[in-house]
């Protein structure tokens, strides 16, 4: 049986600007800027994070293990998400959500969050100091950051069956969930010297599989951190994807991948398509081929490009909904706007780029990135194009290039303003949300398994939240409502 | 073939056939140019004035 799926999505900010350049200072001011505003100034607990762990059980397959930093702002919002400082970006980490249209919505929100952030700071700040963000993934100088998403997945679920299934998927997702990117940054991305690329990330992949996120990224990250009872879970971790600024691709990009972890975990890994002989390889090489009809040999002896599994992919996610309903993943309504949209994108991509420049981001930014190299008649590595790459990205509305290309919304200025503020109501984030809404001043800390709250005369204590599923709003808002102080609430729990 | 198979192999079908109308269909076409040229006009307007400082100074650490 496919587990509920759970999902979430987080973003590291590129940043730039700030008092004196350091990325660490201004990622901090940004954190800080939306603390000071009086919602929230609660700080993250890091009992139970174990990013160093494996989900193949294999310890010490590399020699990094990544470092969890304990010293730099941190928070967490009332809305269920984690806003702090992550290396040297301002990251959203959403809510856990019940749904991939719910997660668009908070990814949504997360960039209303940091454009309030961002206003907050630079008011503090005189204007040659302001501070920019850009929800992107590289700096066009062979830096990168990441997007995260993360799925719920049943622990019985075998890691070695989640990598022979999804491989074909996250190396050929791109052809429409791509962000686009002027040229490469890499020594073997910029052999091929290509003008524009599908995505951000792909040229950074080196490795199919690994622990890593910072160094050699593989393409499957084996993180094993459950953030939740291990004993029934796992969290499948996926480090491959583009920050998107189009929401239906961020839709689909957790649909799609929600739609074929619950299939997974129904039917096993061998009705999935042959993946590339050469993942690293075929991931790169589909990112350089805007024409989508470059292959690979893939395990079956077969040649396919990324088109090629991305439709043999739409149609297995076909029958299992036909079949099966997709519930673990959406109701009926949601779970077929996503197969919809996944295919008219598709289609687009392949027979009329123009029908979905409105929602592919590559498509989008590649218009007008030769539009407005035709007009000039610039050179393919003028810098205005790199600079048109960059400012898509850019979330103030008065700079933004995304807001200005038609990009279609999914979710609506209502929603996102109500997003900002709220918790998804089912899922534990419900719970985490309205604690920090309603008893700032008796929680210590807070993280994603468990809340802390000091009562002021005794020891603290932790309320642990092991399945993501509970601590939802049908069954702990009654009980919220009747108890108007911490010590109510943790009073009605012992009971 | 299931019935959403079926409806959209139509749909594909079709795509493959617009593809080839656009290709002659030239208000379509206009329509799309005078769009991306509205859109240019606007981007000429908002992007950073110094494209080349904007780009140079742009630089990341690593993440993740």
């Amino acid at each position: 049986m496919a587990v509920e799926k759970v999902v979430g999505i987080e973003t590291e900010y590129g940043i730039a600007g700030g008092p004196d350049l350091d990325p660490i200072t201004s990622s901090s001011i940004i954190v800080n800027a939306y603390a000071r505003q009086g919602r929230t100034r609660i700080n993250w607990d890091f009992h139970g994070e174990t990013p160093d762990l494996d989900a193949r059980g294999l310890p010490g397959l590399t020699s990094f293990a990544p470092v969890v930093e304990t010293h730099l702002a941190n928070t967490v919002l009332t809305n269920g998400a984690r806003l702090y400082v992550d290396h040297a970006h301002p990251e959203y980490s959403s809510p856990e959500c019940r749904t991939p249209r719910e997660a668009t919505l908070y990814d949504v929100a997360g960039e209303e969050v940091m454009r309030r952030a961002l206003t907050v700071a630079n008011e503090s700040l005189e204007p040659h100091q302001a501070i920019t963000l850009y929800k992107n993934n590289s700096d066009g100088k062979g830096n990168s950051y990441g997007t995260h998403e993360n799925y719920l997945l049943s622990r019985s679920t075998d890691f070695a069956h989640v990598i022979r299934a999804m491989v074909p998927h996250f190396v050929s997702r791109q052809v429409v969930l791509g962000a686009g990117k002027v040229g490469a940054e890499t020594e073997h991305g910029m052999e091929s010297r290509p003008f524009f690329q599908l995505s951000q990330r792909a040229e950074f992949f080196e490795e199919i599989v690994g622990l890593e996120t910072t160094l050699k990224r593989p393409i499957i990250n084996t993180r094993d951190e459950p953030h939740s009872d291990a004993e029934r879970f796992r969290r499948l971790h996926v480090i491959i994807g583009d920050a998107n600024m189009s929401q239906y691709a961020t839709f689909v990009k957790l649909g799609s991948t929600a739609l074929l972890l619950a299939l997974l975990e129904e039917r096993g890994p061998d009705v999935f398509p042959s993946p590339p002989r050469h993942p690293v390889r075929a991931v790169r090489a589909y990112a350089l081929d805007t024409s989508l009809e470059v292959t690979e040999l893939c395990d079956d002896d077969k040649q396919r490009t990324a088109w090629d599994l991305q439709d043999e992919l739409w149609t297995l996610a076909l029958g299992f909904v036909d079949s099966n309903g997709g519930a673990a993943v959406g109701d009926p309504a949601e779970v077929s706007m996503i197969l919809d949209q996944w295919r008219e994108m598709l289609d687009g991509v392949r027979y009329d780029p123009d029908s979905v420049a409105d929602r592919v981001d590559w498509v989008a930014k590649l218009r007008i990135v030769r539009g407005y190299r035709d007009r000039h008649e610039l050179n393919d590595d003028d810098v205005k194009l790199q600079a048109i790459d960059l400012q898509y990205h850019d979330i103030r509305p008065q700079r933004s290039l995304a807001q200005r290309v038609g990009l279609r919304a999914l979710v609506d200025d209502d929603q996102v303003r109500e997003a900002v503020h709220n918790p998804p109501r089912d899922t534990r984030a419900f719970f985490r949300g309205q604690c920090v809404a309603r008893y700032p001043d008796q929680i210590a800390a807070a993280n994603w398994d468990s809340v802390v709250f000091d009562l002021g005369d005794g020891p603290l204590q932790r309320v642990p939240m092991m399945d993501p599923l509970r601590g939802t709003a049908a069954l702990t808002e009654d009980l919220l409502k009747v108890c108007p102080t911490a010590d109510d609430l943790l009073e009605a729990l012992d009971r | 073939m299931t019935e959403r198979e079926r409806i959209q192999k139509q749909r594909t079908e079709r795509a493959k056939e617009t593809t080839q109308d656009v290709s002659v269909d030239a208000t379509k076409g206009d329509q799309l140019k005078a769009e991306l040229d509205d859109l240019l006009d606007e981007i000429d307007e908002v992007l950073e004035e110094n494209a080349e400082e904007f780009v140079r100074n742009y630089v990341q650490k690593g993440g993740e």
